[in-house]
């Protein structure tokens, strides 16, 4: 039996189709996922993200734990700013990519995804052992709702307290939305300007109705996983377990700015990862360009000359662009932008171009 | 979901209708939806022919593809081009401007469901 947000309800009432999604009921599409798409390109999307984890580390040695548990340095982030890192296992592998947000001195809030929250989690309640501080993972108790596209200050300027021109991207703030508290965050994974907010489990749905209400004037319109994935494929930003996995390090899989060996102090991973920082890696993330409307999905092939150099790992036609989009792993001698490839889609080999990521930039 | 009275129907969530030997084929607005928004189908030519069974084309939406089977046997006598320029007709009228293939049967019509068993068999899945 697969878990249900506190949304569901809602969702249901606009006859959203749902998909299973890391154990979680979730809404795949309202109603036409390009729609949808188009949508946040152009006006706003609102998105259920609840089955994504909340942990909260507190204590005096808060910053101390994370930048032992994490890869990257949480003590340099400042109060009210975020930071996207990774988490590795002993031996460097990706454990999960995370948002880390610092929200005060002593308080940080690590959001994972839905698929790993129960790895993060225990990774993290172990790791803290000798600290001075507490791990909370309060992801049964928190809600989050995305209002994403560039219509998304508009929508929100109206109904919230916040002084959203102060708020950049990748910071957050407490603030009042028509009477709920929330974290009001300035994060995304659509490629387009907007907000994440955090709020109790118990007031999603109202909070949900009062910005759909707000939004709909705007062209904004409840979007689904769906679109979620062609949006962020579009950015050229990673999905785990697609373009991230265990088996590879941060370096791997073309992030190594991530790890950040010059915090003091020993972390998770840092043998390891220093090793394999030194050796070229085997295979490079790359863009790829398709002709025609065939999409290259995951897992397919690719070819030079009949050999397989390389593998796809997410693809779709792009909604915004109108031709086949893809994210793949090729060897180092077929990285570069501009060079042909062949990909074997379902046994008809078709040609594709190495292109720089990412596919799309807001204006 | 619309299931019209007049058309048969196969478990693969295909349509069809019948006359004067030649089977108008398409899939049906329960398949649509479960797809999502159709942006690529690929088709045989004119003249080929295809057997009952096999695999004859398939469709693409954003998130996924499904393969097509060939609810009958016969020569493809004509291909709905708009399908090709327009793939989204298929979702927004499945059943007239959305067909796929017109066929000339050869040998004859499999058993096929009416649209009372069809709606039963896709409240089964």
């Amino acid at each position: 039996m697969s878990k249900e947000t506190s949304l569901h309800g809602v969702h249901k009432g606009l006859g959203a189709l749902f998909t299973d999604f890391a154990g979680w009921s979730m809404p795949v599409r309202y109603a036409s996922e390009l729609a949808e798409h188009k949508a946040v390109r152009e006006a706003a999307g609102l998105f259920d993200l609840s089955h994504m984890a909340e942990i909260h580390i507190t204590g005096k040695q808060a910053a101390d734990v994370l930048d032992y548990a994490l890869v990257g340095n949480l003590t340099g982030v400042k109060p009210g700013r975020a930071r996207y890192t990774m988490i590795c296992n002993p031996e460097g592998g990706v454990l999960d990519d995370l948002v880390v947000y610092r929200l005060a001195d002593e308080h940080y809030l690590v959001v994972a995804n839905a698929g790993n929250a129960k790895v993060v989690a225990d990774a993290l309640a172990e790791r803290v052992a000798g600290f001075d501080a507490v791990v909370d993972d309060r992801s049964e108790t928190t809600a989050l709702i995305a209002v994403q596209g560039p219509k998304a200050v508009e929508i929100l300027g109206a109904v919230t307290d916040a002084d959203l021109d102060a708020l950049k991207y990748y910071a957050s703030v407490p603030a009042s939305v028509k009477g709920h508290d929330v974290l009001l965050a300035r994060t995304g994974y659509t490629g387009e300007d907007g907000f994440e907010l955090f709020v109790d489990a118990d007031e999603a749905p109202a909070l949900w109705r009062l910005l759909l209400e707000a939004g709909e004037p705007h062209g904004l319109v409840p979007a689904g996983l769906a679109c979620r994935d062609t949006l962020r494929l579009e950015a050229g930003m990673p999905l785990y377990g697609n373009e991230l996995t265990v088996d590879q390090s941060p370096f791997e899989a073309g992030l190594g700015r991530v790890v950040k060996f010059e915090k003091p102090g020993d972390f998770v991973g840092r043998a390891a990862l220093e090793e394999r920082s030194k050796q070229d890696v085997p295979r490079v993330r790359v863009g790829l360009k398709g002709a025609g409307r065939r999409a290259p999905r995951h897992g397919y092939e690719l070819l030079v000359d009949g050999t397989g150099i390389g593998e796809v790992t997410s693809g779709a036609l792009s909604p915004t662009l109108g031709y086949p989009i893809a994210m793949a792993y090729v060897d180092r001698a077929y990285a570069e932008p501009g060079t042909e490839l062949s990909v074997d889609i379902r046994g008809r080999i078709e040609p594709v171009e190495v292109v720089a990521l990412p596919f799309y930039s807001r204006a | 979901m619309s299931i019209p009275e007049n058309l048969k129907y196969t478990k693969e969530h295909e349509w069809l209708s019948v006359e004067d030997g030649v089977a108008t084929v398409g899939i049906t607005a329960f398949a649509a939806e479960s797809l999502g928004d159709i942006v690529f189908v690929q088709l045989p030519d004119a003249g080929s022919t295809i057997t009952a069974g096999e695999v004859f084309g398939e469709v693409e939406s954003t998130k996924s593809v499904s393969e097509l089977y060939a609810p009958v046997s016969g020569e493809v006598v004509e291909v709905n081009g708009t399908t090709s320029d327009t793939p989204e007709v298929i979702n927004s009228d499945p059943y007239t401007e959305g067909w796929l293939l017109k066929v000339r049967l050869t040998g004859d019509v499999p058993d096929l469901l009416d649209a009372a068993a069809y709606a039963a068999h896709t409240q089964e899945n």
